[in-house]
């Protein structure tokens, strides 16, 4: 490790505030991106299977109705 | 005259089926997913404790490692978006669209990581939050492209006349970028004249340079993985109902 | 040729009937660049100055203002549905609809910018420079503008989007355009930003109609 110790790493001669927030925000914001589309993904499978299970009553009840 | 015959490769049109998207993307998404993840923790716990302090900057020089790779891929993303909407503009295809959409929110992540770093690694560096530098412009108008990019994306509900005047937007858009940028660095050095670039080096130690490729490259799987997720997803919405899918392993025996 | 010969006349006619539509962005530039010296502070010194970069940004809002209506009325009494029916290509109608527009919004802006000059102080030798950067500028803006406004047609709302997608594309023009007045202020010598602004206005003028007649299709 170039520090001496983990505090050192920390505080980084002054600019740890500066070099903590860039890689805070680079991460968060990216995770943020993920996660979104991620959650899109879930909810299109989500959609995806309620058709099915609307598709396949219908399919059903028209089979049970027929005479 | 012989006559020449355009033809693209079979794959190229292949990619326009969304079936085979579909299955294909799930077939790269975990491999782009430990890529990414992979790449960007080694490149940033490298630039972070591991590689020297520059002996100009300091320390402050370590925001390189995320500055750098958002800038780069602020423009790619935006270059891709644009060729994502020709394809589809030519060759008609519904994905290409697709995946010109799913660019837009990644790439204006991009744009903002580099805005603002660059802001916060100004102030060791210059003093001040905020100076007029000729990146920092244009990087700004570039968040403004995407904005107008999203906005009308947005602002069209039928998905797809929206992709195409999303991609007319992108295709201008990109013929623009180098303009803006020569005429706002051309601008830069009509009004100020003592300022150093962030990121201009001649030379850099190899100890300096291999985490910001790593990064650089993690943030090109990041972005890789995004547009595949979210292209994936729009395609699940939209072939709602097609047979492949409803017998598709991930619909029929999903969780 | 005819076609656009048509389309001019019928265009230019519209505006006769409504001069309004001509006169209301000449009003709102004046009225920006009041503002400033209100703004700011009407010292001489300091206006002089900022000048350059203050009629610039208000010829850009000016034009932009006016863009929303370039395709928008024709669109909204189904002219423009026929036009883009008749066998000619669209970018004709493009080019002859944005003609129109800058000898309706840019060319008064042109005629009255001397009299800005002189209530910002722009020394008066500057005053030559920011009529020609004008006269080349301007029909750059309504070009670059006309894509928007066609991206925009049809859909709710469409002003601010229109701004929000063309403002950004203006930087190059603003920035030469006003560099070149200050230049000229200056007494330096400007041809490197006529040309640099002639080379814009070509370019613009091969690209745009393209895009304008693709978008004006969706």
């Amino acid at each position: 490790m170039y520090f001496e110790s983990v505090d050192a790493l920390w505080h980084m001669a002054g600019h740890g505030p500066y070099v903590w927030s860039c890689y805070g925000l680079f991460i968060v914001l990216l995770a943020a991106n993920v996660w979104h589309a991620r959650s899109e993904r879930k909810q299109a499978l989500k959609q995806a299977q309620a058709f099915i299970r609307r598709n396949s009553n219908y399919q059903a009840n028209t089979y049970v109705d027929a005479p | 005259m012989a006559q020449f015959n355009w033809r693209m490769p079979r794959w190229f049109h292949q990619m326009g089926s969304p079936k085979w998207f579909y299955n294909f993307g799930g077939l790269l998404q975990p491999w782009f997913t430990l890529a990414a993840f992979l790449l960007l923790t080694c490149g940033m716990v490298w630039g972070l404790a591991f590689a020297p302090a520059d002996y100009q900057q300091g320390n402050s020089f370590r925001i390189m490692y995320v500055h750098v790779p958002a800038a780069i891929l602020s423009q790619s993303v935006f270059l891709s978006m644009a060729i994502a909407g020709a394809i589809g503009l030519i060759w008609k295809m519904k994905i290409a669209f697709m995946v010109a959409r799913s660019c837009i929110a990644i790439g204006a992540t991009f744009t903002l990581i580099a805005l603002v770093t660059g802001a916060i690694w100004g102030k060791p560096t210059w003093g001040a939050y905020w100076v007029w530098d000729a990146r920092l412009t244009s990087t700004l108008v570039l968040l403004f492209l995407y904005a107008g990019v999203m906005a009308l994306n947005q602002a069209i509900s039928e998905r797809q006349i929206a992709g195409k005047a999303t991609a007319i937007l992108a295709i201008v858009g990109t013929i623009n970028i180098p303009i803006i940028k020569y005429s706002v660095e051309w601008w830069n050095t009509l009004h100020q004249s003592s300022s150093f670039s962030l990121t201009d080096k001649p030379t850099m130690p190899s100890e300096m340079y291999l985490p910001l490729l790593l990064t650089v490259l993690g943030s090109y799987f990041l972005f890789g993985l995004v547009v595949l997720t979210r292209t994936r997803a729009q395609i699940l919405q939209t072939q709602n109902g097609a047979s492949w899918l409803m017998q598709h392993k991930d619909i029929s025996g999903a969780k | 040729m005819g076609f656009m010969l048509a389309i001019i006349r019928r265009d230019l006619l519209l505006v006769a009937r409504q001069p309004a539509e001509m006169i209301n962005p000449l009003v709102f530039f004046v009225l920006v660049v009041a503002l400033f010296p209100l703004g700011v502070s009407p010292e001489a010194s300091l206006l002089s100055q900022t000048a350059a970069g203050v009629i610039w940004v208000a010829a850009m809002l000016a034009t932009l203002l006016s863009l929303e209506l370039l395709f928008k009325l024709d669109h909204d009494d189904g002219s423009l549905e026929q036009l883009l029916l008749a066998p000619y290509p669209s970018w004709c109608l493009v080019l002859a609809k944005v003609f129109v527009h800058w000898l309706v919004s840019g060319l008064p802006l042109i005629l009255i910018s001397p009299l800005i000059a002189m209530m910002l102080f722009l020394p008066s030798d500057a005053v030559p420079t920011l009529m020609l950067s004008l006269l080349l500028g301007t029909p750059t803006l309504s070009l670059l503008g006309a894509i928007g406004a066609a991206l925009v047609t049809g859909v709710r709302g469409g002003g601010m989007l229109l701004t929000l997608l063309i403002l950004p594309l203006y930087v190059p023009v603003i920035i030469f355009g006003a560099s070149s007045v200050a230049a000229a202020a200056l007494g330096m010598p400007v041809d490197g930003y006529m040309a640099l602004l002639g080379a814009m206005f070509v370019f613009a003028l091969m690209i745009t109609p393209w895009a304008a007649g693709a978008a004006l299709k969706l």
